[in-house]
């Protein structure tokens, strides 16, 4: 396949049309807008809907409503509207509906601004909406990432019936580098759940109300069911240099790369860094975090926001080794020299 | 409802199967409610013009989120309000299938407000049945848009009033100011006579989406004894007296005739035609590496790119990491970000590497190329020791300090006036870079160029530029 250089989030939409992503429902909001123009541009002339909605609401809920008919539906947004988003996505998930949000993320509470902050973890890797329920949460930091793992929210939506998360930054999606499309995809999957609006699926109910609070315990049981098995079989993580790493470092998105260039200089003066990057935010990587403390010393979280993530790293280990945190918020990012000086503060 | 037991309507369940308890057999709508013949001649319909088959009725939340116990069609719940997106969404996915939305007043009239108004201002081609009781039944009887002046309710004890809560809403009428819908008809479910024209709208209503004539929506005024507090005797005279004398029955649009049947059209395009109209089947020329030709400072760069908003910077490092890329190298390019973007300057961070990038982000620079005063104001301090600037003098009346960088005046501006367009400036700049570096060849260049320059139109001047700041370099040395 030929190499585009290509945004980030330009590379979602050219994914998901990859993996047959058959509409596409949205709401401008910097920095997503750019998912939403090239949607615009490229569903229609494959036959593909792309809809404009009158809000995050009606875009969530069209998805919704697209999701039940078997087809594969996404949207994209930024905090503000993510937030106006969580009754449907609660919904969905409470329904089961395979749905790919897209999410790039925005700094501070309110209108805060459109630079790169890393605050909302804890709403989409917690849940977000009402009730008992979890969606995967996919962490680019590439453009290629942004591609692949699209398509892979797209599989693993279904796979679980399920909402899916790629969930990232607004320097991921801003920024250009060379992707590897993968070919187009037949889709076969049965969804004998669906409502195709024939005779054979006139049975069928999409539903996520159970008066009976017995049934609903066990609807509930149900979803905890998947929820573990996600943890079972999805985790997704890179390591670099933690073989002999004393000190573990930590970051998704943006921050993993910078961390990567950090740990570089580092281990140049001598230092034994590394650095664990999770590529699913849930399911965590608990298990490999654990592995890697056995022989680590201490590690050092960095995020773009008052420390969220963290806390996952610190259960994960049971509080067994230091976890030093180091955040910025607003939209500032550190540069590889400040979190050197970290680093060596903590060494 | 006993009567229901006794002939069960067309288009039900014969059993409800999906109703929870011992009774599969009653609906679980109180003596007298509106919405079980409602549902009753909707079923019907479906059933005589033999679509039940195709159809999907939508379940509000409200007293009628249970219409799925009993419509034996294809089933869906939407939250409170949304069965108008969520209408949208179906169609839209699946244009043969029959959209039917089912909804209460406070589901449509207050918290599904916009979503009705746009769906209608669409012209989806779905199917509303609006059912107007004048409260909020499910939750015991609060106000509804649509609760009449002095009305009491849970929340209008006083009765409603027009300085606390304004004038009831009158749906068709205030979704008959739109141009879009196709038909809208306001009836009410009281004696024989009202029932059976309720009956005709609601085939009216649902053949217009049969024929693909677009958005359709029936207010039907309904009784709810248990809200209003009266029997089910009185609560068919309060809508006789006081509901059709301010909601007042009939047609508020009608362009069945006029409107011309639409479907959206079917594109079945192969694997292969997906990727040719992605872009993705061109194959772009390919150049080999250069980094172990040039000297030693110029490998990898790390290249900061500033100026004002229109000197065209952005795509001055867009051109330097799409030519990156057709020489294999890992590039990455990042725009300034944050308020900067829309204030007057912009910048952009390129990385070229035959290694992997980490962060990039570029701090400490190799290279800056600075198009105005401010830009090298602003980045000289962070380019490293031996690295190379590159900097504009028609914009820029100083050199730079440093003295241990390379520093390299190119009077971009005026050369680009001179062939014929400020606009070109930036790329007599990358011809400049690439005659002292080495990194990037003009062939190189110029097929990057005809990658990323979407008007054709302008790629012979684009051309001229970088060979004008190629010719610059060279007779500098
Ligand atoms: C977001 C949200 N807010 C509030 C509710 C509670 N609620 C359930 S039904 C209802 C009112 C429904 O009234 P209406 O649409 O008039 O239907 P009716 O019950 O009268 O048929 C409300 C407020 C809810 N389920 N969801």
């Amino acid at each position: 396949m030929t190499k585009e250089l290509i945004k980030g989030n330009e590379a979602v939409v050219k994914g998901a049309l990859l993996a047959g992503c058959k509409t596409f429902f949205g709401y401008p909001i910097t920095p997503a807008s750019e998912i939403a123009h090239a949607a615009a541009k490229f569903f229609p002339i494959l036959g593909r809907t792309f809809l404009q909605g009158e809000s995050e609401v009606a875009s969530i809920n069209m998805c919704y409503g697209a999701a039940s008919t078997g087809v594969r539906a996404m949207t994209a947004s930024s905090g503000p509207g993510i937030s106006l988003k969580q009754e449907g996505i609660s919904y969905a998930a409470g329904s089961e509906l395979p749905i790919v949000i897209i999410y790039i993320m925005r700094g501070g509470p309110g209108l805060g601004n459109i630079a790169p902050e890393q605050g909302d973890y804890n709403q989409v890797v917690k849940g977000g909406g009402h009730g008992n329920y979890k969606t995967m949460v996919l962490a680019p930091n590439c453009a290629q990432e942004m591609c692949d793992l699209t398509i892979h929210a797209f599989d693993v939506a279904d796979k679980y019936r399920n909402p899916v998360y790629v969930f990232t930054d607004g320097f991921i999606g801003q920024m250009m580098e060379p992707v590897e499309f993968p070919k187009a995809r037949e889709l076969n999957i049965k969804k004998d759940w669906a409502l195709l609006g024939n005779r054979e699926t006139r049975d069928n109910l999409v539903n996520s109300i159970y008066l009976d609070p017995h049934e609903l315990e066990d609807h509930e049981i149900h979803l905890q069911e998947k929820y573990r098995e996600m943890e079972e079989n999805e985790v997704m993580f890179e390591e670099y240099k933690l073989d002999d790493a004393e000190l573990v470092t930590m970051g998704f998105g943006i921050v993993s790369r910078i961390l990567k260039t950090t740990v570089d200089k580092a281990r140049k003066k001598g230092m034994k860094v590394g650095l664990l990057r999770p590529i699913t935010l849930f399911p965590f990587p608990k298990k490999q975090i654990k592995d890697v403390a056995e022989k680590a010393k201490s590690f050092l979280v960095v995020e773009l926001n008052n420390g969220q993530m963290v806390e996952d790293v610190k259960a994960s280990i049971f509080y067994s080794k230091p976890v030093h945190f180091y955040g910025r918020m607003g939209g500032v990012v550190p540069s590889v020299n400040e979190l050197l000086d970290k680093l060596e503060e903590i060494y | 409802m006993a009567k229901d037991i006794l002939e069960k309507p067309k288009g039900f369940h014969d059993v409800y199967f999906y109703k929870p308890g011992d009774d599969k057999e009653n609906t679980h709508y109180c003596p007298g409610c509106g919405h079980g013949t409602a549902h009753k001649l909707i079923a019907e319909a479906l059933e005589d013009f033999g679509v039940a088959d195709r159809t999907i009725m939508i379940s509000p939340v409200g007293c009628s989120v249970f219409v799925y116990y009993y419509f034996a069609t294809g089933n869906i719940q939407a939250a409170h309000g949304r069965a108008p997106a969520v209408g949208t969404g179906l169609k839209r996915a699946n244009p043969d299938s029959i959209v039917i939305s089912y909804q209460g007043d406070g589901d449509l009239g207050a918290i599904g407000g916009n979503n009705i108004l746009q769906a209608a201002n669409r012209g989806e081609n779905i199917t509303v049945f609006f059912i107007n009781n004048a409260i909020y039944g499910m939750t015991g009887g609060q106000m509804a848009p649509t609760t009449l002046l002095g009305q009491k309710t849970m929340t209008t004890p006083y009765g409603r009033s027009i300085q606390n809560e304004g004038y009831p809403i009158k749906i068709c009428e205030l979704l008959a100011s739109l141009e879009s819908p196709t038909y809208l008809e306001r009836v009410a479910i009281t004696d024989t006579k009202h029932i059976m024209k309720a009956r005709l709208a609601i085939r009216k209503a649902i053949k217009t989406q049969i024929d693909n004539k677009g958005f359709s929506l029936v207010e039907i005024l309904s009784p709810c004894p248990t809200g209003w507090r009266m029997t089910p005797v009185d609560a068919k005279k309060w809508i006789t007296e006081k509901m059709m004398d301010y909601f007042k029955l009939g047609v508020f649009k009608d362009l069945t005739k006029e409107r011309k049947p639409y479907s959206p059209p079917k594109m079945n395009l192969n694997l292969d035609e997906v990727e040719e109209k992605l872009g993705l089947k061109e194959k772009p020329p390919t150049f080999p590496s250069t980094m172990s030709d040039i000297k030693e400072q110029y490998r990898n760069p790390r290249i900061k790119v500033a100026g004002f908003g229109g000197q065209g910077v952005l795509m001055l490092g867009n051109l330097l990491a799409e030519t990156g890329m057709l020489h294999d190298y890992n590039v990455s390019w990042l725009p300034s970000y944050g308020p900067e973007m829309r204030g007057g300057t912009a910048n952009c961070q390129v990385h070229i590497d035959e290694g992997q990038i980490g962060s990039p982000v570029v701090t400490d620079s190799t290279v800056l190329v600075a198009m105005n005063k401010p830009s090298l104001d602003k980045f000289e301090p962070d380019v490293v020791p031996g690295g190379l600037i590159l900097y504009n003098t028609s914009m820029i009346d100083r050199k730079p300090e440093r003295t241990d960088v390379e520093a390299i005046p190119v009077p971009a501006t005026e050369m680009a006036d001179e062939i014929g367009s400020l606009r070109v400036a930036n790329m007599i700049m990358i011809g400049a870079y690439l005659q002292k570096t080495g990194i990037l060849t003009k062939d190189s260049i110029f097929a990057a160029l005809d990658i990323a320059i979407k008007h054709k139109q302008f790629i012979p001047m684009n051309r001229q530029a970088i060979e004008a700041g190629i010719e610059h370099v060279k007779n500098m040395d």
